[in-house]
């Protein structure tokens, strides 16, 4: 084996470890901007005001996804959710909380700026076009759908629970429909102490 | 011709009145059904619905349905039935109303069967009570007022939190 090949061969080596090392990057790189809660989207908030991704970094959140022509499960997860604000009281000062509509076609920032700020003056009405709500739900694994009640009625099947995130905006948890008080105040107690 | 209507109106009121009947503790009968506890949530600001709540006791020996229900207070109300599968809550309208089965009690409770009114004239303010008119296949129309509660209230007596 002459100088010549052993030097061929060893930049050749050279060049398969470079490349391992590349792919192994971005490979390994890849959960981070695809994983549970990773995405980019573009959305407005319930003053017109713009909000993305980099909105849950910084502070506890409590997230959640409804519509305001739902019956049921928005109201009564919105009604809990006023009450974990008052139970925690200052405890709970830098936890945020976040009602992301389904259904913004009906859900416009006004409307949901009297809906939300029923519940505390720390929930942020979000909304935005269809194209970007799919990707905020997309990420956070959200399922809904539209289901006609005839005429130009219709309501909406969703997700229900409550996402916790702490202040890295990291999935930490959920809190379940109608889970009840003393766990769901559990639960965000263990989020605002880790955060 | 005033005296004539007023007979009239009265005379009518005869043959509605023994319709149905109200116990002492709210239960209103109505042919073979007994309907109780009926009550209605607070909505909050811009929620164009709401749900209604009530048991159906169907103490006759054949089966009934619910098949209708209207209120001045919405442009609509349909009957519906809500079910968490995971945690997905699906909303499903029951076109063709609801079985009430013969010596069975059904009951209209959140997370279950509800009426669902759409359109809203205004809030539903806790406190308050809402006026709608039940149809059923055999026992006909009745009137009940449903008793406004808290946001997340359960059940016609108890507190929201």
């Amino acid at each position: 084996m002459t100088m010549k090949s052993i030097r061929i061969w060893l930049w050749g080596a050279v060049g398969a470890l470079a490349l391992t090392a590349i792919v192994a990057a971005v490979l390994l790189r890849q959960p981070e901007q695809t994983g549970f809660g990773r995405g980019s989207y573009n959305l407005i908030d319930q003053n017109g005001q713009p909000v993305d991704q980099t909105v849950f970094v910084g502070h506890p959140t409590a997230l959640f996804f409804g519509f305001t022509h739902c019956p049921e499960v928005c109201p009564t997860t919105m009604a809990e959710m006023a009450s974990w604000f008052e139970q925690l009281g200052d405890e709970g000062q830098d936890l945020r909380a976040y009602f992301v509509s389904i259904d913004p076609q009906r859900d416009t920032p006004e409307v949901l700026g009297d809906y939300v700020s029923w519940v505390s003056d720390r929930i942020t009405g979000i909304t935005g076009t269809p194209e970007e709500i799919a990707k905020i739900a997309k990420a956070w694994g959200v399922y809904y759908a539209r289901v006609d009640l005839g005429g130009d009625d219709y309501t909406m099947d969703h997700t229900a629970s409550v996402f916790l995130l702490d202040a890295s905006g990291e999935f930490q948890g959920t809190i379940a429909y109608r889970e009840d008080q003393a766990t769901a105040l559990g639960k965000l107690r263990n989020l605002l102490a880790k955060s | 011709m005033i005296r004539f209507l007023r007979a009239a109106f009265a005379a009518s009121f005869l043959l509605v009145a023994p319709a149905f009947a109200q116990d002492h503790d709210g239960t209103i009968h109505h042919a073979d059904l007994n309907l109780s506890a009926p009550f209605t949530r607070a909505t909050l600001p811009n929620a164009p619905v709401g749900g209604g709540f009530l048991s159906i006791q169907n103490a006759g020996a054949d089966a009934d349905r619910l098949v209708s229900a209207s209120s001045p207070a919405a442009a609509m109300v349909q009957i519906h039935e809500m079910a968490m599968e995971g945690d997905v809550m699906k909303m499903r309208q029951l076109a063709d109303g609801l079985e009430l089965p013969a010596g069975e009690t059904v009951t209209l409770a959140p997370g279950g069967f509800h009426l669902m009114f759409m359109g809203l004239t205004q809030a539903f303010v806790e406190g308050e009570t809402v006026p709608v008119t039940l149809v059923f296949e055999k026992a006909g129309p009745v009137e009940l007022e449903l008793p406004v509660m808290g946001t997340a209230a359960d059940a016609a007596h108890t507190m929201s939190h």
